[in-house]
């Protein structure tokens, strides 16, 4: 295989570097950390996945120690950054509390905010959304909102100072992938802030699929999780999110539905 | 079932569950019973969040206040 080691692979950087409220990231694969088997597991995930911003839930401590959930005794916090959500909440005064609590562990004032409807579909209550993102702006968080892939919602959490906007590909753990790609790519065109697509991503062409839309990043965690084998689907994630991403820059080929052939029509023989 | 806490005991609500602990207990006292590093875990009290770990050591508990007590979790 020598003669292999003679081809070195081009490599072009991201003309734009990934950047949230003024931060650069090093990943645009943003990972959960539930649903895992176990807490080794989790982290050769996201080792795995190349991601550097890794959410988090607040929760009660288990004061019967029941449960190995600590988080923060799997996670090292120089490492990753701690991006806390408010899932499980079903009305702003509730995501605002949490997010506070969230901040008051001190390692940052960001927040993925999500201020759920509905249980069955888990879709965004994009009014309470709304106002407890005007709240924690105003408090000084780094809001990134989790909505749905209105176009409004989304401009109207951009005027509400939110720092980036995160619509669904599908419902939160469904696994269908990218039901609205018109829509998307609609949102990423007419906002400023960083558009994240979070929830619904499956597998691998999913996340390519996403990331040739043109967004900033995609945030996944039961893609990954509930796979048979966590780790090789985080790898498979890391590469279509820098495939899709490539191939959003490359810029497609237009489609046409007849023909073109790629070899040269003259020189036939017995022509 | 609630059962009147003695003079020198008081009843309290920890994580929604109703704790006894000894009087003149400080929240410091109730992190150490229940083997928690106050640094890995936020506090709110009554509903107020206590961002001053050092006043832990201070602070002294009263009959029936809701104390929660949360950490960070795997999530999504």
């Amino acid at each position: 295989m020598a003669h292999a080691d003679l081809i070195s692979p081009i490599t072009l950087s991201d003309p734009q570097p990934f950047t949230i409220a003024g931060r650069e990231f090093r990943s645009r694969l943003m990972v959960g950390t539930g649903k895992y088997a176990s807490n080794a597991q989790m982290i050769e995930a996201i080792e795995a996945s190349g991601a550097e911003v890794v959410t988090v839930a607040v929760r009660r401590v288990d004061l019967d120690r029941s449960r190995d959930e600590a988080i923060l005794h799997h996670l090292d916090p120089d490492q990753y950054f701690l991006l806390a959500n408010t899932a499980g909440c079903f009305n702003a005064t509730d995501a605002i509390r949490y997010a506070r609590l969230a901040r008051a562990a001190g390692f940052n004032e960001w927040v993925k905010l999500e201020v759920i409807g509905d249980q069955q579909t888990l879709l965004p209550d994009t009014a309470g959304l709304l106002e407890a993102t005007k709240t924690l702006v105003e408090e000084g968080f780094k809001v990134l909102a989790y909505t749905n892939e209105d176009l409004i919602t989304a401009l109207r959490l951009e005027d509400a100072g939110a720092v980036a906007v995160m619509p669904l590909a599908s419902p939160i753990g469904s696994g269908l992938g990218m039901l609205n790609p018109y829509a998307i790519r609609t949102i990423k065109q007419r906002l400023s802030v960083p558009v994240i697509v979070d929830a619904g991503v499956g597998t691998a062409s999913d996340a390519c699929i996403v990331m040739e839309q043109g967004v900033d990043g995609i945030l996944m965690n039961t893609g990954i999780a509930a796979a048979k084998e966590p780790v090789r689907m985080a790898m498979a994630m890391r590469a279509a999110v820098e495939s899709g991403r490539n191939a959003y820059l490359a810029g497609r080929m237009p489609k046409r539905e007849v023909a073109v052939p790629s070899s040269p029509t003259a020189g036939m023989l017995g022509s | 079932m609630v059962i009147a806490a003695t003079p020198d005991e008081l009843a309290l609500i920890v994580n929604g569950a109703e704790r006894r602990i000894p009087a003149g207990w400080t929240l410091a006292d109730l992190l150490a019973s229940l083997a928690l590093d106050a640094r890995t875990v936020v506090i709110e009290r009554n509903g107020i969040i206590l961002r001053d770990r050092a006043s832990f050591a201070k602070l002294e508990l009263a009959a029936d206040d809701s104390i929660e007590i949360v950490h960070f979790v795997g999530g999504g």
